[in-house]
């Protein structure tokens, strides 16, 4: 691809980052942050093809770590991000609900 | 085997990207959010199979191999992992992609003959080993390998001009000659520099930093996208490079804080050096029947939970007596400062796991002007997001971070461990004022007692 593409799809990656995190909870900052962190871990897809075109031994072993570490970023950054994010789930009254009691409960009180 | 055509390749590369973006976008609600990460997870796979069926790889057993590896440590550490313990494993796993990018990029730097090209292997490198080297410093910092307390000496910011100068000279022949020899020196300074770059952030500042080395990470793997022409990573990591450039400024904003001001000015002046001293002042100390006593006869009570309550295990006892608090016909809410725990968002993380329902969780704006009707706060392993000292001592290093207004409360109840300032190493006046009860000892252990104390009354 040449570079005018590559440079057009990385400006509007951009304006998609900052769109889709812009009005984030607090609440959900920290499963967002090991999310995005897992996303990073697709690394390993250029982990994998430097590994698979290596020719020279020393060549392979460096990039088959890159490959451990890249696969220990993606797996490990989704497993505990899927770990946290069980927990907002099973709570007495379904989290859709919330913000049709949120109001009642604020008036309750003055 | 037939490889896949590029027409297949670029649409599963582009249905990929798209997972990603709806995976950071169910992230944003509570109830969308565990599919959000399944849809990413799900991308992620698709990513990796399409690599396998449209390049022609070599050495296909050994990559397999090293992927069981790096599933086989990281799978079962997150599974087991304590939610408190959470923070320093996501640096973990943000360093070591870091690491992977720089190597990524090292060992495409003799097949380019391109000036460009090189420039982007030479950013991967050097952001890429920043965030390897950076994460690890935060790691040990979280895990409690090394102090929390900002590390400096009197050639630290000539040190960080040197090697970055260095850097930037390294970068420069590199991107001109493409040295294979000068691209592993310009590795090393970067760790270096991210060493450097995190030695002098305080305790208290170390999730923005985690954030921003996120941020980091991601432009790393977007560079390397451009190294490998692969359009796939350059999408994710753009993504993941702004998301994480908004969350850093959200988490810093928190704080009251500018992330120039965190990572170059951290804690100026080296204010917190002195305040390790305990100071002799009195303070009003109480046993747990008389908290109970408290709690029991108001009639509106917020818990305000901090890192003290997680590193006791104490959420469930916590969620426990919030519960017969509420059966008395007490109105009990938790207040959440947004960088309570270690992590933005990391205590409802924590009450979520013990089942506190989510809408007694207040973020701080709604909750603030709350205090001044509300009989009994109780201070629960937390100090530096209740310390007027924000508000009031202007040369405090915490100044201007927005606090919980507890001091509005009528009664203070403060669950310490002994009188040791918090995170950040700050006094807190709140401790002396008049209004204020202590009580001493484990966050689980006193609120056990606490607990037991209310169902007696």
């Amino acid at each position: 691809m040449d570079g005018m593409s590559l440079l057009t799809i990385t400006v509007l990656a951009v304006f998609v980052g900052f769109e889709v995190v812009s009005k984030v909870s607090s609440t959900l900052h920290t499963p967002l942050m090991s999310g995005a962190n897992a996303i990073h871990g697709i690394i390993l897809v250029g982990a994998i093809i430097v590994a698979g075109q290596a020719a020279d031994p020393w060549v392979l072993a460096v990039a088959l770590f890159a490959v451990v570490l890249a696969t220990a970023n993606l797996v490990g950054g989704f497993v505990v991000t899927d770990r946290m994010l069980e927990m907002f789930r099973g709570r007495q009254r379904p989290p859709s609900n919330v913000d049709a009691v949120e109001p009642g409960a604020k008036e309750r009180r003055q | 085997m037939t490889l896949l055509n590029p027409t297949w390749t670029a649409l599963l590369y582009l249905a990929a990207a798209a997972c990603f973006i709806l995976a950071l976008k169910g992230l944003n609600s509570p109830r969308t959010a565990r599919r959000g990460n399944l849809i990413g997870a799900f991308g992620a796979l698709l990513a990796v199979v399409t690599v396998f069926v449209s390049v022609k790889l070599d050495n296909i057993p050994w990559i397999l191999g090293a992927i069981v590896v790096g599933s086989g440590v990281a799978a079962p550490v997150a599974r087991r992992v304590h939610m408190t313990q959470m923070p320093q494993l996501v640096a973990l796993f943000n360093g070591v992609g870091g690491g992977a990018a720089a190597l990524v990029a090292l060992l495409e730097l003799p097949h380019t003959g391109d000036a460009w090209v090189r420039v982007a292997i030479v950013f991967t490198l050097l952001v890429g080993a920043v965030s390897f080297a950076g994460s690890g410093v935060t790691f040990a910092k979280l895990q409690g390998l090394m102090t929390t307390r900002p590390v400096t000496f009197p050639g630290l910011p000539a040190l960080m001009a040197l090697v970055l100068l260095a850097a930037v000279g390294a970068g420069v022949m590199v991107i001109l000659n493409g040295w294979l020899a000068l691209a592993l020196v310009l590795l090393v300074l970067g760790l270096v520099s991210g060493i450097l770059l995190v030695l002098p952030v305080g305790g208290a500042d170390v999730p923005i930093v985690i954030s921003l080395l996120n941020a980091f990470t991601g432009l790393a793997v977007a560079a390397s996208g451009l190294v490998l022409g692969n359009v796939l990573l350059v999408v994710a990591g753009t993504l993941v490079g702004a998301s994480g450039t908004i969350l850093t400024r959200a988490m810093a904003a928190a704080m009251g804080r500018s992330v120039a001001g965190i990572m170059f000015g951290a804690f100026k002046g080296g204010s917190t050096a002195g305040s390790t001293a305990v100071s002799e002042r009195p303070v009003r100390s109480s046993s747990a029947e008389d908290v109970a006593v408290l709690l029991g006869y108001a009639q509106r009570v917020i818990i305000v939970p901090g890192y003290g309550l997680a590193v006791a295990q104490g959420q469930h006892t916590a969620a426990e007596l919030a519960l017969a608090l509420e059966a008395r016909g007490i109105d009990v809410d938790f207040a959440i400062h947004p960088v309570a725990g270690r992590m933005p968002g990391h205590m409802n993380v924590l009450l979520a796991e013990a089942n506190v329902p989510y809408e007694s969780l207040k973020e701080m704006s709604e909750i603030n002007s709350e205090f001044k009707t509300t009989d009994v706060a109780l201070v629960v392993g937390a100090n530096d997001v209740v310390n007027p000292a924000a508000k009031t001592t202007s040369g405090s290093p915490i100044y201007g971070m927005p606090i919980l207004e507890v001091a509005d409360a009528r009664q203070v109840v403060f669950l310490k461990r002994s009188m040791r300032p918090g995170f950040a190493g700050i006094e807190n006046e709140l401790l002396y004022e008049p209004q204020t009860t202590l009580l001493f000892g484990d966050a689980k252990d006193s609120l056990t007692k606490v607990l037991g104390a209310v169902k007696g009354l």
